[in-house]
């Protein structure tokens, strides 16, 4: 890069350098992202001498500015020189593990964790292990927060000693005076065990383990529950009973309804991690608990884990333990009086009945459904409908057909416009299960109703379904059924209902092919050029831009040609705007 | 810490504000706050502004004269608004500060007006950089063409710059007016109270909170009561309490659900049938209520006295403390001046030996637990000589007048002390007047 281009090549980075000090926030940003730009130029030595101490003392920056030079940092190995100098980028990283704000500080951790692995093992003793315990031991609850991060990376490369003192760092955080300090040390806790010896999981982990779950602040304890999952993987399954068992049973009882939900919300996993046994002995009972909780949170939460658990039950007494256990307390969750948890309840009770089988989805999970189908909050008849699929694979969809059709009635004429949005959205997968006989019957008649709705997204939803039905049950269909409702619309005295026309020709022109397009759509799109409102025409405008690939050339140049350039003469703005628009798209020529 | 308040001798140390007698609106103090260390003093006023001031280090040379508090950073805080959608105009008063545990270098407090809560940060900076590549130190930009090698800029010192940057605005939550913020225990959380609902948010995210008690009634015309002020336990995380206009205060246990309109406890004396009158209802509500630094008691105030309470028992306060008696048989004229719906404060000393609260006149009382002791005293420029100790003031409520003594007629109600803060170590403490901040300090011998 010597001689006299050198200045050429140099000025952009000079511009790129002076900008990492410019007023302009999102100036300093582009050149923090360009940062490997700017080492690149100045060569692996001087980004060490001059670059990174110069980083190292911005953390005065906008937070987002940090975080994009913690991220850069983080990637920064061979523009320092390779993994022999990887340690320079340490200060700048330890400065921004300190700061306040809780992302830059991770990203920061994030990038250290990854040039940990850069590190030499000599190199991670003598430079990267004494910077984690730098921020164990700072001043302020931020650096010691960002160190939790850092413990798993560096135990299993370092020596013995080494693993003492990491050891013993990580057990003073634990019982730290700042609740911030040991919420980070309980959610890095089963990070940690993972990479610890067995022994020293047994003795050191279960004690702080112990001792965090029983911690006087709810949301310290409240992690100790996610650090059970894995601790609970890591122990061979003798030993659950005595070391992990009485405080998993204790949280499940907490005397904070925000414990219990943390217990209720990693049922699965905690499931899965303590085995079959332990789950028919005890977790059974616990999840018993948790849906007759007193707080609706809590109830709510399990019941979303209905299913998930009976599913991961042993499958040699699982229908027994369902139809025992389980299936009381979620009958009694049918009739709750929140409705989050009847909604919860709602979107996984399908779902037993495949676990269950025909017979006692009839006999005893078919009158749950069907009152669910009968409640007063439309979501929960929402979650019901939206799950039809898994109870017409076990027991056909006839068994409730009598019941969903008042139910989804009701909820295709809710004074609440977005229930009514909802069920539509339904209706494609309604009418794929029900059968276009039953369709037509009973629901043909609310699909349509739906074009007139006096909300615009229902009306805009509603031609959409329609798109999708002529998909699923053919152009015949369409031809028969909905095209000739639809085109009768071209007449309604409301020109919102007849713009509803159009929209519906735009999404139907494809689905019902050149044939039905042409011969019965066109004719009704052209006649309404002559309408008296302006945004009818345009809109005609528009349509013929839309429909006019699905239509063959000779229909284009003698029907659609004059039509719309008589709209190119309109009085009208946007009607003159969009027909030119369609002239100029379509090949009209 | 030095012995207790009331027979100790607190002498005059800084008064700060304007000493001309016509007052700016804006100017008008409406709340002060030490932080966790008392090395800063937060105000904030009716324009909206947020004044900190820092406690100089101790001269060695001169112990009489210690820690003197001197301005570090003033800012703006909150501008006038308007809701276009209710025709409401916002005022930018600050209603409440209250510092967060120290995280970092920097220090970091929640401000809060009517409606909007902000997270400030004020941070301290002795480094620039040095050293452009385009252009020369004084601006002139360079020829490009002269360019013939890169220059990282380099930090050079620089005076002590201190810097106060808004981090978070927590807005859009409350319907009526915020009367109280408090930072949880487990410093993740704050709580905001309005006149009718508490709300629960996490530090570090704005757009969302949990609303946590709410006592509207589903007809307003129903309303009897409403939420004068709210407080977190010092070191039980799950442990808040409100009071009520009605005089009662409600300790909530946000472990047992999520919704806390079921209190767990409910304090309140039983009305002194002896002393029922029209006024018994608006002198009763509650103006300030503040836990004790060991979680133990709370303290109310309410518009003639400060009581005292265990958390262990509800049905009565532990003490209760006149403070200013003499103005039971005045209380017609105080309502007619609107005087009776001033909101006092009241605050512990650091070791929750004595309390202090405000009255009229710029009297201020202190009330000394163990000892059952009381004092006046009386912040005013005429007393305002460094070191001078004050005067113990008495008011005189009928009969013949003593030598020394005010008589309750000549009391100036405009001059009224409503926030007051105590050093949570030492004996220094703040009384806001009117415009004015006064710093009083223990005699040292």
């Amino acid at each position: 890069m010597a001689g006299a281009d050198g200045d050429d090549s140099l000025y952009p980075i000079a511009v790129l350098i002076d900008e990492l000090r410019n007023e302009d926030v999102q100036l300093r940003l582009n050149s923090i992202k360009k940062l490997s730009t700017i080492a690149l130029a100045l060569g692996v030595e001087r980004t060490r001498t001059e670059l990174l101490p110069f980083l190292t003392d911005t953390i005065y920056d906008e937070d987002e500015v940090l975080l994009a030079l913690a991220e850069q940092l983080g990637n920064f190995t061979m523009l320092v020189g390779g993994p022999e100098y990887v340690h320079c980028l340490l200060p700048p990283l330890e400065s921004l593990a300190t700061v306040e704000e809780t992302v830059v500080r991770d990203k920061a951790v994030e990038s250290l964790r990854k040039i940990s692995q850069e590190h030499s093992p000599v190199d991670l003793e003598v430079h990267f292990e004494p910077l984690v315990k730098r921020l164990a031991s700072g001043d302020w609850f931020t650096s010691r927060t960002s160190a939790c991060g850092l413990f798993s990376v560096c135990y299993p490369r370092v020596s013995s000693t080494v693993k003492a003192e990491i050891r013993q760092h990580f057990r003073t955080l634990c019982s730290d005076d700042t609740p911030m300090v040991r919420r980070a040390a309980a959610s890095k806790l089963g990070e940690f065990a993972k990479v610890l010896e067995l022994d020293y999981v047994k003795s050191d982990i279960i004690s702080l383990f112990t001792a965090l779950a029983s911690d006087e602040q709810d949301s310290v304890r409240l992690l100790a529950v996610e650090a059970c999952v894995s601790i609970a993987t890591l122990l061979p399954q003798e030993d659950l009973e005595t070391l992990v068992m009485p405080t998993l049973r204790q949280a499940a009882e907490d005397k904070s309804w925000r414990v219990r939900y943390m217990v209720a919300d990693k049922f699965s996993e905690l499931q899965k991690a303590v085995g079959p046994e332990i789950t028919k002995n005890d977790l059974v009972p616990a999840f018993q608990n948790l849906l007759k909780d007193c707080e609706a949170e809590v109830r709510a939460a399990a019941a979303n884990k209905v299913k998930e658990f009976c599913e991961n039950l042993p499958e040699d007494n699982r229908e027994q333990i369902i139809m025992t256990h389980i299936l009381p307390c979620v009958k009694e969750l049918v009739s709750d009086t929140n409705q989050h948890v009847k909604s919860a309840l709602a979107s996984v009770i399908m779902g037993l009945s495949t676990i269950l089988g025909k017979d006692n989805t009839i006999e005893h999970l078919l009158p749950l459904f069907l009152a669910q189908l009968k409640d007063e909050c439309p979501e929960v008849r929402l979650n019901i409908i939206s799950n039809l699929d898994c109870v017409n694979e076990v027991i056909g969809i006839r068994q409730l057909s009598q019941s969903l059709l008042p139910a989804i009635v009701e909820l295709a004429e809710d004074a609440k416009w977005r229930v009514r949005l909802a069920i539509i959205e339904y209706m494609p997968l309604l009418a794929g299960q029900l059968g276009v006989e039953f369709f037509d019957e009973k629901l043909n008649t609310l699909c349509m109703a739906w074009l007139i709705d006096h909300v615009y997204a229902i009306r805009e939803a509603a031609t959409c379904n329609l798109m999708k039905l002529v998909e699923k049950f053919g152009a015949e269909w369409a031809q028969n059924t909905i095209v000739p409702k639809v085109l009768g619309m071209a007449n309604d005295p409301n020109y919102l209902h007849r713009m509803t026309t159009l929209f519906c020709i735009n999404a139907l022109s494809e689905a019902c092919g050149q044939e039905i397009t042409t011969k019965q759509m066109l004719p009704v799109v052209l006649k309404m050029s002559n309408d008296q409102v302006a945004n009818v025409r345009f809109n005609v405008a528009k349509s013929l831009q839309k429909i006019g690939p699905v239509l063959d050339n000779n229909a284009l140049q003698t029907e659609v040609k004059p039509v719309l350039e008589k709209l190119a003469s309109d009085q009208d703005m946007d009607v003159k705007y969009f027909a030119q628009e369609a002239i100029s798209v379509l090949p009209l020529a | 810490m030095a012995g207790p308040g009331a027979d100790m001798q607190w002498c005059f140390s800084q008064v700060k504000g304007a000493i001309d007698d016509d007052v700016a609106e804006a100017d008008i103090i409406s709340t002060v706050e030490f932080n966790h260390t008392g090395e800063l003093l937060a105000t904030g006023d009716k324009g909206g502004r947020v004044v900190i001031f820092q406690q100089e280090i101790e001269n060695k040379n001169l112990p009489q004269f210690r820690s003197e508090y001197n301005v570090y950073s003033t800012f703006q805080s909150h501008e006038p608004e308007f809701d276009y959608l209710k025709s409401l105009e916002i005022e930018e008063k600050i209603n409440k500060i209250r510092w967060l545990p120290q995280k970092n270098a920097a220090q970091f407090l929640l401000s809060t007006n009517d409606k909007t809560i902000k997270l400030w940060k004020i941070s301290e900076r002795d480094k620039r950089p040095e050293g452009y590549n385009l252009k020369e130190e004084d601006g002139r930009y360079k020829d490009p063409n002269s360019i013939t090698a890169l220059r990282v800029p380099v930090l050079i010192p620089m005076d002590l710059m201190v810097e106060a940057s808004p981090r978070r605005v927590f807005s859009n939550a409350h319907t009526y007016h915020i009367n109280s913020i408090s930072v949880n225990s487990d410093n993740e959380t704050y709580l905001s109270a309005d006149d009718l609902r508490i709300n629960l948010w996490n530090l570090e995210i704005t757009d969302r909170s949990f609303n946590i008690v709410d006592i509207k009634p589903t007809n307003m015309e129903e309303l009897t009561e409403v939420i004068t002020a709210a407080e977190f336990h010092p070191l039980h995380c799950n442990t808040l309490v409100y009071s009520s206009s009605k005089g009662t205060i409600r300790l909530c246990d946000m472990r047992e659900s999520a919704l806390c309109d079921k209190h767990s406890k409910l304090f309140e004396e039983p009305e002194d049938p002896s002393n029922r009158s029209f006024f018994s209802e608006i002198i009763s509500s509650i103006s300030d209520v503040k836990f004790s630094h060991n979680g133990r008691y709370m303290m109310t105030r309410d518009y003639l006295s400060v009581k005292v309470w265990d958390l262990n028992m509800e049905n009565r306060p532990v003490e209760t403390y006149q403070v200013h008696e003499y103005l039971r048989s005045k209380l017609c004229s105080l309502y007619e001046n609107d005087c009776i719906f001033d909101k006092f404060e009241c605050c512990w000393n650091g070791n929750d030996s004595v309390v202090m609260t405000g009255s009229y006149n710029n009297f201020f009382r202190m009330f000394e637990r163990s000892q059952r002791r009381d004092v006046t005293l009386e912040a005013s420029r005429e007393n305002s000589k460094p070191l001078q100790v004050l005067k113990p003031r008495k008011v005189c409520a009928g009969g013949k007048r003593k030598k020394d003594e005010i008589s309750v007629d000549s009391l100036d109600f405009n001059k009224k002390i409503l926030h007051t803060a105590w050093h949570p170590q030492e004996n220094i403490i703040a009384v806001a007047t009117t415009n004015n901040l006064y710093i009083f300090q223990d005699k040292v011998n």
